[in-house]
């Protein structure tokens, strides 16, 4: 039998119900990203033990490898998190609303959008020595713009009395292609010197990862997952159906705008920073489901650890196993995300 | 007292009318089912009066004010509906589902006072689902699944509960399960219930007042035992039948002729013996 706790604070002003199944996969699984935090500070050229790699970053270790660790490995490892972080509960976000399991940031040609956006806005405003004429903290919304075009077009395309799997699959893939082709076209029109770096970045990387882009996708991240965590219950009774959320009081099409609008830009500033790690959207908030459930409030936080823990291994995969190559995280989420999103579809043939 | 009423109501879908310039009242307190045959309107009629649908043209009054006027939160504290039908997504357990039904109560971080608590619990309990509460939805049976979302209904806390064929899908026992639970939640928790049903027998048996619909109107509206008879039944549902008194309760049954296995006479007999 489930056991829950209530959680009731300020004469219930603030109140919660808290499921305890749900709270123990918490724990698990963030023990678990630690774990391989702590693996990932300690793997590379120079190998450090976790238990080493946690006493680096307390301060106890030599200079050289605290600069190895705090001004190298970690930004990219929290970016890693971020990221991954971002695009599981974007994921979620849109199964929910677009009711339909397939529906995920790749799969749909969003982070296509995001990509096309990122490398128009390097094309435009970078000069000669490869350096931005603007702000990078710009780069974010050039990407959640068009995310959000994307997103916008795939729901006219696509919406027809809810979205069929079909439909939305094949729009999707369509959207996809054509974004694809956008990015290439940017890539060939702009500066040559950029098109091998944007290869690499489009794939889904987060090579160039510094303590700089921590600091922009920190906060945007923390900011949009508060906002996300209050939208919680309209998440959930959306998921009920159109007439039942309409019959408890949901002002639906303005709550799906804004949660559409959210999960774009959780899109565009994760693909900003790391390009298009595919799959993990789709992945994480799957895994989460069979673990938990589809309750959102258990829903969206384990979806954003196994998100989290999806993209720390593939990058710390990709950055170790094969030195002196450094293989983009990308690769290996795509290299699981696929099979398993074909897996999804021959289950769904029928429905 | 009427708790809703409609105002030369206008339903159409596209060009299509549905129901045309509709004049009805729903009584307080009291069990009303919408009858008809299929595609007259009915299920179109009780999704207007829930704002599931909006009217083309007239106004529905809930407690005496314009539906269209009143914030959408406030009606889902007056009126819940159940539509036809409804699906719950994989993995949600029965209280998971039935807490939800307090959504037009929860605010920001105030997601499960007291108050919800206790309400969600009466909830399960009168509809029988409290030892079922942490099951998965998908895992029970149509009956019980049906009760889980009544539940959900009742979790709403309103005066009125609208529900859209809530019996449809089911078996016979749990058809009468789910209307005795709607009925005694009607005599003992004074809810006002308005259902789409198909059968009209069990209509009869558990409807104070029939509204019964035909091409775009209200055919007749009335208690059952003033307005249901064969010439309704014709009317309404184009069927040729003898309607006797129930022999358990009384209240009208409709026979319908038709074809059978026995031969006519012994039909006839038969009808003659219990009327």
């Amino acid at each position: 039998m489930r056991k829950y706790t209530s959680v009731r604070a300020f004469r219930d002003r603030i109140s919660f119900l808290l499921d305890r199944k749900a709270i123990t996969f918490h724990v698990i699984s963030l023990l678990l990203l630690g774990v391989i935090f702590l693996i990932s500070v300690g793997m590379g050229e120079q190998l450090f033990s976790p238990w080493k790699a946690l006493n680096i970053m307390l301060g106890n270790g030599s200079s050289f490898e605290s600069l190895i660790v705090q001004s190298f490995r970690m930004p990219r490892i929290l970016i890693s998190i971020l990221v991954g972080i971002s695009l599981a509960v974007a994921g979620a976000i849109l199964q929910a609303i677009l009711r339909n399991p397939l529906a995920s940031p790749d799969v749909t040609g969003i982070t296509g959008g995001a990509s096309v956006a990122v490398v128009l806005f390097l094309a435009i405003f970078s000069n000669e020595s490869n350096a931005l004429t603007v702000s990078i903290h710009w780069m974010p919304l050039a990407a959640f713009i068009g995310a959000t075009i994307v997103a916008i077009l795939l729901y006219l395309l696509a919406w027809k009395n809810g979205l069929s799997s079909f439909r939305l699959v094949l729009i999707g893939i369509g959207l996809w292609a054509l974004t694809k082709a956008l990015t290439n076209l940017f890539m060939i029109i702009g500066p040559i010197h950029q098109a091998a770096q944007a290869n690499v970045w489009i794939t889904g990387s987060v090579y160039g990862a510094n303590w700089n882009n921590v600091q922009i996708l920190a906060p945007l991240t923390l900011v949009l997952l508060i906002i996300v965590f209050i939208m919680t219950r309209h998440l959930n009774i959306q998921e009920l159906g159109e007439d039942i959320a309409l019959g408890v009081g949901a002002r639906i099409e303005r709550q799906r705008f804004g949660l559409l609008l959210l999960s774009t830009a959780l899109i565009g500033s994760s693909v900003a920073f790391a390009g298009g790690i595919g799959f993990v959207g789709l992945m994480a908030p799957h895994i989460a489901r069979k673990l938990v459930g589809s309750s959102f409030g258990n829903l969206l936080p384990l979806s954003a650890i196994i998100g989290a823990i999806l993209v720390l291994l593939a990058d710390t995969i990709g950055r170790t196993v094969f030195l002196p190559l450094e293989i983009p995280a990308g690769v290996f989420t795509a290299a699981i995300g696929a099979p398993y999103f074909i897996y999804l579809l021959y289950r769904q043939r029928n429905a | 007292m009427n708790v809703l009423e409609t105002k030369n109501l206008t339903l159409s879908y596209g060009e299509h009318i549905i129901l045309d310039q509709l004049n009805l009242t729903i009584p307080k307190g009291k069990i009303t089912v919408l009858i008809g045959s299929n595609g007259c309107g009915k299920s179109t009629l009780l999704r207007s009066m829930a704002r599931l649908l909006k009217p083309t043209s007239g106004s529905i009054l809930l407690d005496g004010e314009m539906m269209m006027k009143l914030p959408t939160k406030d009606i889902a504290k007056k009126l819940a509906i159940l539509p036809q039908g409804p699906v719950s997504p994989e993995g949600l357990t029965v209280l998971q589902l039935v807490k939800q039904g307090r959504y037009p109560y929860q605010k920001w971080l105030q997601q499960w006072s007291s108050k919800d608590e206790a309400i969600v619990h009466h909830a399960l309990q009168s509809t029988g689902m409290t030892e079922l509460s942490d099951r998965l939805v998908d895992s029970l049976s149509g009956g019980q699944r049906q009760r889980a979302w009544i539940a959900m209904t009742l979790a709403q806390d309103t005066d009125t509960i609208l529900l859209d064929e809530p019996t449809t899908y089911l078996d016979l026992t749990h058809q009468i399960e789910v209307l005795d639970l709607l009925f005694e939640l009607n005599e003992k928790e004074k809810r006002t219930v308005v259902m789409v049903l198909h059968d009209i027998n069990l209509a009869c048996r558990y409807a104070h007042n029939i509204v019964a619909v035909k091409e775009k109107a209200v055919y007749a509206h009335g208690k059952p035992e003033d307005i249901v008879d064969r010439e309704l039944v014709r009317g309404v549902f184009n069927l040729e039948c003898e309607v006797i008194p129930d022999p358990v309760f009384g209240t009208p049954m409709c026979v319908p002729y038709g074809k059978g296995r026995l031969m006519n006479g012994v039909k006839k007999d038969v009808i003659h013996i219990h009327s």
